[in-house]
């Protein structure tokens, strides 16, 4: 596994196509980091010319924000900005939606103006030039696998296609739970949720989640958010289901399926 | 005589309507100012698919057909009210009948067809909330008057398209016997439903019956759009009005992302900027802002204010809300429906008391709790159902803004989370310099 930082690149005098924006959870949460290192795996596969910010990177701000907290925000985005804008910084591809939707549309008027794009996208396009072949690996032929729409990918910046185009070309049975796409439901985490109690209720979300998921009789819930797969694997732990089914990062399933 | 009578009610009922609107907009332009000026094509795009093409309703489809039928007979019936107007004013009896010949016909006939679907869609929207009592009209925030002013207008439907009727039918025999008006010979509308429902209902009565009948049925119909009219500002159904601009006025830009505070951009420059002068004079003082976030209405933007009156209570927010479908106590809806009775609250003590009256209250903690602002996952989703563009979370986002930066109430796990992100660069409490560690693990 190779994964240059900017910094080093910068030394060698060379500038990469892209940054891979790691995010708090890719870098420091034990189920996340299978998921960066699926990503590297299949850029590392593809050659893709990249590098990641590493001990340069901070919080994009982003739970910050949501809990009302602008000042929090602001510095870190600032931050972030200038340390992208002294690497010249074009294009940027992020594992987590939330990174992904500050990023694309709240850095622009603080100064920082970048190509984001998700994970899935970036795959999707590297399996559609010919760069990645889905063979050697494990096999998903014909196995029913459903896919939960992060809000912050689907509602927030309407990417619905792109992780479900990779599941199909896992030959794979795509099956939709009866809340998707535009009519998704969150996975509970989002808003800074992620990081507090739940207000008192009837239920928890990731509950009322779980349940959709498990009635499509799906083996493997798909998501393409790092706190959405906490979400879910939680969601499946209480229904006492991890036997029988898998929460995986889209990548994660690309990355087995092309065996890397 | 009638005339008389008839231009006074009609002078009444849109002068009062005027001074209402006037009311409404007074209220409305208390909010913030917000640039919603641009890309004007791209908004009368948003509007004409939106609110005059209903798009977003066909989400759940059948509820949204039967809300077409009222929605196109509401706007047909517009022409036959020009009639009405002119009938009542110049003492004519129905002015456009020979002028427009066989497409008089064809037009009446589209309206008497579309008020009985509007008929049976409105038997059904009361079945809905009454009978089988769906969840979203259950709610806690819709007991009493949402719930009476729901009915009431339903009500008030009802009997609008029976006055269409009793008139069209009883004039159908009228005009049948050659008793219809002194313009008018012996012979037959051919409406399509007057015309067998008339004599179905009417035939053994009197011409002096039936005269009353037709009358009751005109003035009902007229008496029932000026009541109607001015009923629309001190109800929720001000939205087949509202739409229109509210959607036009629509938030053009991804829905994840959030406003920037320029206010806090300068701040967070100058700390960061080390040739700045802490202790200088801000360049524009008129500009900083009374408050970070918003604790009242007056501290919303004007377009926050006009999605308040527009929404109609569907509850179609609240019922894809995650935290409502789960018991919390948030509901996109009352957040709506609170900044609306708020704002309404506001609106008379300035009118009253003298602009910037404080009563004392605010829309946080006399209307909106914490525990509702706390539980949203700005998942969106209440954006996304409103079919007028209605965006909750655009003040639930403000609100929780005045509560963490202006009063640091902030639940205190949230503390935790952001004192790490401001000490070590992430929520959690690991070190930046950990920040790559994944790469040299297994």
């Amino acid at each position: 596994m190779r994964v240059p930082t900017m910094a080093e690149k910068m030394a060698n005098g060379e500038s990469p196509d892209i940054l891979f924006w790691v995010g708090c959870a890719g870098s420091f949460d034990d189920r996340a980091k299978k998921i960066t290192k699926a990503i590297v795996k299949i850029l590392n596969k593809c050659q893709v010319d990249f590098a990641v910010l590493g001990t340069e990177e901070s919080c994009s701000g982003d739970p910050a924000k949501r809990a009302g907290n602008e000042f929090t925000f602001q510095m870190q985005a600032m931050m972030n900005i200038e340390v992208m804008n002294a690497y010249e910084v074009k294009k940027i591809v992020t594992a987590c939606p939330h990174c992904f939707n500050t990023l694309k549309n709240e850095y622009p008027e603080l100064g920082g103006n970048y190509e984001v794009i998700h994970h899935t996208q970036l795959i999707q396009d590297l399996i559609n030039t010919g760069k990645l072949a889905l063979e050697g690996g494990e096999t998903f032929k014909g196995k029913k696998i459903t896919f939960h729409d992060p809000c912050y990918l689907g509602r927030a910046n309407d990417v619905y296609e792109s992780p479900r185009s990779l599941i199909e070309k896992l030959d794979a049975e795509l099956v939709e739970m009866k809340r998707c796409k535009t009519k998704g439901l969150c996975c509970g985490a989002g808003g800074a949720q992620m990081f507090k109690e739940a207000e008192k209720g009837n239920k928890e979300i990731n509950i009322e989640r779980t349940e959709d998921a498990l009635e499509t009789q799906a083996e493997i819930i798909a998501t393409g958010c790092p706190f959405c797969n906490t979400m879910m694997t939680d969601g499946v732990k209480n229904f006492e289901k991890e036997g029988a089914v898998k929460v995986m990062d889209v990548a994660e399933l690309i990355a087995h399926a092309a065996d890397l | 005589m009638e005339i008389i009578l008839f231009a006074i009610l009609l002078s009444a009922g849109v002068g009062f309507f005027a001074y209402n609107a006037w009311k409404v907009r007074y209220n409305i332009l208390l909010g913030q100012d917000i640039d919603r000026s641009d890309r004007k094509g791209e908004r009368l795009k948003t509007m004409i698919l939106v609110a005059f093409g209903q798009k977003k309703m066909f989400s759940r489809p059948i509820p949204a057909l039967l809300h077409l039928a009222l929605y196109v007979a509401f706007i047909i019936t517009q022409i036959e009210l020009i009639e009405i107007a002119i009938d009542g004013l110049s003492g004519h009896h129905r002015f456009f009948y020979f002028k427009l010949g066989g497409f008089y016909t064809f037009m009446i006939s589209f309206i008497e067809i579309l008020s009985v679907l509007a008929f049976v869609a409105t038997l059904a929207f009361l079945i809905r909330r009454n009978l089988l009592k769906l969840p979203r009209f259950t709610m806690k925030e819709l007991m009493g008057w949402p719930t009476k002013d729901a009915n009431l207008i339903l009500l008030m439907e009802i009997v609008l398209i029976c006055c269409i009727f009793s008139m069209n039918g009883a004039d159908e025999v009228l005009y049948s016997r050659g008793g219809s008006h002194v313009e008018f010979a012996k012979g037959h509308y051919d409406f399509a439903i007057s015309s067998w429902m008339g004599p179905l209902f009417f035939q053994n009565l009197s011409i002096d019956a039936l005269h009353i009948i037709e009358r009751m049925g005109w003035w009902g119909h007229i008496l029932m759009v000026f009541a109607f009219l001015n009923y629309l500002p001190y109800s929720k159904h001000f939205h087949i009005l509202l739409a229109f601009p509210n959607t036009f006025y629509s938030n053009l830009e991804q829905k994840g992302k959030f406003t920037n505070m320029e206010s806090v951009t300068n701040e967070v420059k100058l700390m960061l900027d080390p040739n700045a002068d802490p202790y200088a004079a801000p360049a524009n003082p008129e500009e900083t802002p009374k408050r970070f976030g918003a604790k009242d209405v007056t501290d919303l933007t004007w377009k926050n204010l006009l999605d308040a009156y527009t929404c109609t209570e569907c509850g179609r927010c609240s019922s894809s809300c995650p935290a409502n479908v789960t018991g919390k106590l948030l509901s996109p809806r009352k957040i709506m429906m609170d900044t609306r009775d708020r704002l309404v609250e506001v609106g008379e003590n300035y009118r009253k008391h003298g602009k910037g009256y404080d009563d004392g209250k605010s829309l946080i903690g006399d209307y909106i709790t914490e525990e509702e602002l706390w539980a949203c996952t700005s998942c969106n989703a209440c954006v996304q159902e409103c079919p007028v563009n209605i965006d909750p979370l655009s003040i639930i986002v403000d609100l929780r803004r005045y509560l963490v930066m202006e009063e640091s109430k902030v639940p205190s796990e949230l503390t935790g989370m952001l004192t790490n992100i401001e000490n070590n660069g992430a929520p959690w409490q690991f070190a930046q310099t950990e920040r790559l560690n994944w790469a040299n693990e297994d």
